[in-house]
């Protein structure tokens, strides 16, 4: 996978590329075949844990990755972690996650890591080609295989879809976080799920604008604190909404938006369009599941773990990873340890989704230091309570999806604001009463670059939902030693609205602002397969007359038949059979075969362009 | 009410909705027949005609196969003009590369047949050859067999095309639906049962391909039809730089020839003869054939070494003991016709032997017909091998 860098150029083709000549006759040698107890494909939270647990017991086996460093997404993730501080390591970033987990796995020699290697396919002889570092073919035979590859994006049919500038929304973590790229100046989101709230984020903190969000059901699928720290940097966020049309001519300029019923149908005139450069698609993951299709129907000795098993947070990964890894010890009898069964209730803990949320009572102000919990939803998180040194914020029953509380009175917290910049949903202020109880301090979370507060002589105070409360000078702004780069930022309040206020408005209202004028949508039909340039309209009126079986409509349109094998497109194809309301039982999928990858011939032929181990673990 | 009220009747009943069945089914539509196709997957060609590569040619070693193939040529040539649907034929040519004398001696020895057929077939010098493959690996070339005229084209929109077109005449497919029992009575085909119904017609063909053994047992009827493997691949589209199809028929350890060309989109499709053969009907993929193929084929054409591998896949060669397909009337059971064992080259006999078995059914049997008829009755004594499979 290559990696950005300065001077990439990257130029559109015309026709087909000319396959270069070559002279003199390729050398050819026998691919290597290695016999090892477990594979592992995947170096993420999952693939690292079931290698941890795996090295701890000294069995041998081979994790690959196909990135440049082990991590997988967690590299790309700034911000604090929810979960469960003690199990796996909740309110630390998740970057930081993937250089622990590294640490520990590299102290295991029985586990060979092998990055930049990606796992082509699962053949029926129970091996799985390998291309190792980019270059070198290696079929892999284990006794067990872990898939823990993760998830792909989903992706979303509407106008203007390939249109340069619609993006999705690992690729752009990718670009921001990883290879600290700004590949956009404004931004509108598509999908409330926590994958579209956090890119959000971390967006402004990129200082990209964020123009809005769009979610098509009534609420928000993530985490409220995700929504709610959106909202209160000023972006808003449109719910019962969707994406009608990205708009330009040869990049995005603009994005239109509609209101929808509770079945989804657009309601007319609700229309509305926003300028902004990028479309950011966040609707959803699916897991990456090939692998595991084959080697089940190959009869392998498979598992699964993560993301490629079930959606969940990367903290559910680690978790599954851990209990993966385990399971397959005893399954070679390398182990006869039972699975503690602690492990399984924090498995399903750290898994499930948001709760019930409630109202959020604010406390009563008094002359002495209270600290304010802007959180109101049931999800696994506990930072708050583990930071605090007096032991004053319980979550309740020892299940970490409670929601905290203030146990101390006024007088007992001793204004540590370890939970106020530990607490991973910047939900916690500290309002301290003392010197004046009428104007109060309150000291607010900030993970923005400094500088756009000393621009500024007034902030604009907002409260959890994001609603406007005043605006007021800060009075100091500050670091907490070995709290992570959390700013603490203070303002004098009055009393009325200082325990309301929950955040500093980065972006200005004038951002997010609709456009007056109408957009035209451009007449170009919705594309379906983007590597064969397959529109919905061909693959519709298939379906409309009878076609039921997607390798018909596959070999009639070639809609995955493209370099990516139907990974984008599978899904917007049963999405139009839901349309046209097909049921799910009538629907063929197509046959899934390796490779599942492009791969020149020669590293079949056993060529590499690189000597072997010349780049070696 | 009882199934005898409900049961439909067709002149004509076909089992198998792939190579053979598909377009069969066009020309006996054509002819006004009324036709029922029946096969045990969800659409066309899902069987062994999408795994075909797309090689058409005429050039085979006998007067029946050349015949069909010929007629089978006419009509991928000519499909787009008359029907109007792009089936991507190209018109390439083959070519079979000769890099030892044994080779040599092998196409030039059946050159002479071919030529003695009629066909517009030649022995290219090395030189000659590397003018119209010029990306041959020269080193130890002796030259090769050119047939200008064979071609390829996509088996998937072939398929797709002849099954619209039938269906526009009036032919009627029935899928997801597995053919449990042929219905005889006094020797005579009466119908077909399957999981979901039954059918009447008197006249059956058996067009099942691979599995063309397993429908001829239920009327009682052994026939020599056991499938063996093939894998092939498909790559990514490059530029076009390659005319003709390519064989090259030197042994290697586990494979006996293989075959490549540059197909209408820039991708290259290739295929192995594995040696010795692998019988029966897995088609699972196996991780020893790309490492196989890719060996021979970086030799023979070293700048196909960059090119990208996009997908692989294993199907399945209806093989019969002579490696000669099986078409005509089943003695044993009257209306019981047989078009199965097509050996791996259904997809380019398709048209011609549609056609043919159109007129037999119709009982317009030319003399041309009769002459090959004996090349590929079922009743043959199977004793001939084909020179060039």
């Amino acid at each position: 996978m290559a990696l950005i860098e300065p001077d990439i150029r990257i130029e559109p083709m015309e026709g087909l590329p000319a396959l270069p000549a070559i002279s003199g006759i390729p050398e050819t040698k026998e691919i290597e075949v290695i016999n090892i107890p477990v594979l592992i494909i995947g170096g993420g939270p999952a693939g690292l844990s079931a290698g941890i647990e795996l090295g701890k017991r000294g069995i041998p086996a081979i994790l690959i990755d196909d990135k440049h460093r082990l991590g997988g997404k967690l590299v790309l993730q700034t911000h604090r972690f929810f979960g469960s501080s003690a199990a796996v390591y909740a309110g630390t970033r998740g970057i930081d996650i993937a250089t622990k987990l590294e640490q520990e796995i590299t102290r295991y020699h029985s586990v060979q890591i092998w990055l930049n290697s990606t796992g082509l396919g699962v053949f029926s002889d129970h091996r799985v080609g390998v291309l190792k570092d980019g270059n070198v073919y290696k079929l892999i035979k284990p006794q067990a295989l872990l898939i823990a590859a993760g998830a792909r994006e989903k992706s979303l049919a509407f106008m203007g879809n390939t249109l340069p500038g619609v993006i999705g929304a690992g690729a752009f973590q990718t670009l921001v976080n990883r290879d600290l790229v700004i590949p956009a100046k404004k931004l509108f989101i598509v999908g409330g799920g926590n994958v579209g709230l956090i890119a959000g984020y971390h967006a402004l903190q990129a200082g990209i604008e964020v123009a809005g969000l769009v979610e098509a059901l009534p609420e928000c699928g993530g985490y409220k604190v995700h929504k709610d720290k959106l909202l209160r940097c000023g972006v808003p966020v449109y719910t019962s909404h969707t994406i009608l049309s990205a708009n330009g001519k040869e990049k995005v300029e603009s994005v239109t938006i509609a209101e929808v019923n509770k079945n989804f149908q657009i309601i007319p005139g609700t229309n509305k369009s926003f300028a902004c450069d990028c479309v950011l698609i966040a609707v959803g993951l699916e897991s990456v599941n090939e692998f595991y299709l084959k080697a089940q129907q190959y009869q392998m000795n498979v598992f699964a773990a993560g993301d490629a098993d079930e959606i969940a947070e990367a903290s559910a990964a680690i978790y599954a990873g851990k209990i993966r890894g385990l399971e397959i010890a005893n399954a070679l009898n390398a182990s006869r340890e039972i699975i503690p069964g602690y492990w399984h209730e924090m498995s399903e803990i750290l898994k499930s989704k948001a709760g019930q949320s409630d109202q959020g009572l604010l406390p009563e102000l008094t002359d002495g230091v209270l600290p304010v919990l802007h959180c109101t939803q049931q999800i696994p998180c506990d930072p708050c309570s583990a930071l605090c040194p007096k032991e004053l914020i319980e979550i309740g029953d020892n299940d970490i999806r409670n929601i905290p509380v203030f146990l101390g009175n006024a007088y007992q917290c001793i204004r540590c604001k370890k939970c106020v910049a530990g607490c991973p949903g910047l939900a916690i202020t500290l309002v301290d009463s003392r010197k004046d109880p009428d104007y109060p301090i309150v000291s607010i979370p900030f993970e923005f670059n400094i500088e756009v507060l000393r621009e500024k002589e007034l902030v604009t105070l907002l409260d959890t939902t994001g609603d406007f409360l005043g605006k007021l000078p800060i009075s100091r702004v500050y670091a907490i030693p070995k709290m992570d780069k959390t700013l603490i930022v203070e303002v004098k309040a009055p009393k009325a609205w200082a325990a309301k206020i929950a955040g500093i408005q980065v972006q200005d209202p004038s951002i997010t602002a609709p456009l007056n004028t109408d957009i035209e949508n451009i007449e170009n039909d919705t594309i379906i397969c983007r590597c064969e340039r397959v529109t919905a309209g061909q693959v519709r009126e298939l379906i409309r007359s009878g076609h039921r079986d997607i390798n018909q409509i596959k070999a009639i349109t070639r809609a995955g038949m493209g370099a990516c094998g139907g990974k984008t497109c599978t899904n917007l194809i049963y999405s139009l059979f839901k349309q046209e309301g097909i049921p799910l039982k009538d629907i063929v999928n197509h046959t899934l075969r390796p490779l599942f990858i492009e791969v020149p011939l020669s590293v079949f032929a056993g060529e590499s362009t690189v000597k072997e181990n010349e780049h070696s673990e | 009410m009882n199934e005898k009220q409900l049961r439909k009747s067709y002149d004509v009943i076909l089992v198998g909705a792939g190579s053979i069945g598909t377009p069969l089914a066009f020309y006996l539509s054509k002819a006004g027949l009324r036709v029922l196709v029946i096969d045990q997957n969800a659409s066309i060609g899902q069987g062994s005609n999408k795994k075909a590569i797309g090689g058409i040619r005429a050039t085979h070693s006998d007067p029946a196969k050349i015949r069909l193939c010929m007629d089978s040529l006419k009509t991928f040539s000519t499909w787009k003009e008359e029907y109007g649907d792009d089936i991507e034929w190209y018109q390439g040519g083959y070519c079979f590369v000769a890099y030892h004398d044994i080779e040599e001696q092998k196409i030039k020895n059946l050159l002479r047949t071919q030529k003695n057929l009629g066909l517009n077939i030649s022995w290219l010098d090395r030189k000659d050859l590397l003018e119209i493959v010029p990306d041959l690996n020269p080193v130890e070339l002796r030259g090769g067999s050119f047939s200008p005229e064979d071609g390829s084209a996509s088996p998937l929109l072939v398929a797709h095309a002849f099954y619209i077109h039938a269906i526009h005449q009036g032919a009627e497919f029935r899928f997801n639906e597995t053919v449990t029992g042929l219905e005889i009575k006094n020797n005579r085909i009466t119908g077909v049962t399957t999981n979901r119904g039954s059918y009447a017609s008197e006249i059956v063909v058996n067009a099942a391909g691979a599995w063309a053994g397993q429908i001829a047992a239920l009327a009682g009827i052994k026939l020599p039809v056991h499938p063996d493997a093939h894998e092939a691949a498909v790559t990514e589209p490059v530029a076009h730089f390659l005319d003709p199809m390519v064989v090259d028929i030197r042994m290697a350890p586990g494979s006996s020839n293989f075959y490549f060309y540059q197909h209408a989109t820039g991708q290259f499709f290739f295929c192995i003869t594995p040696e010795p053969k692998i019988w029966g009907f897995n088609t699972e993929e196996t991780s020893n054939f790309l490492p196989q193929v890719a060996k021979r084929l970086v030799n023979v054409m070293p700048r196909l070494n960059q090119i990208r591998i996009r997908r692989t896949w294993r199907g399945l060669y209806p093989m019969t003991p002579d490696g000669f397909p099986i078409v005509g009337w089943c003695n044993e059971v009257q209306g019981f016709y047989l078009a199965a064992g097509m050996c791996g080259q259904g997809f380019m006999l398709g048209p011609g032997v549609g056609e043919l078995v159109t007129r037999n059914i119709l009982n317009q049997t030319t003399t041309e017909d009769e002459s090959i008829s004996n090349y590929i009755s079922p009743y043959r004594t199977f004793s001939e091998q084909e020179m060039l499979q």
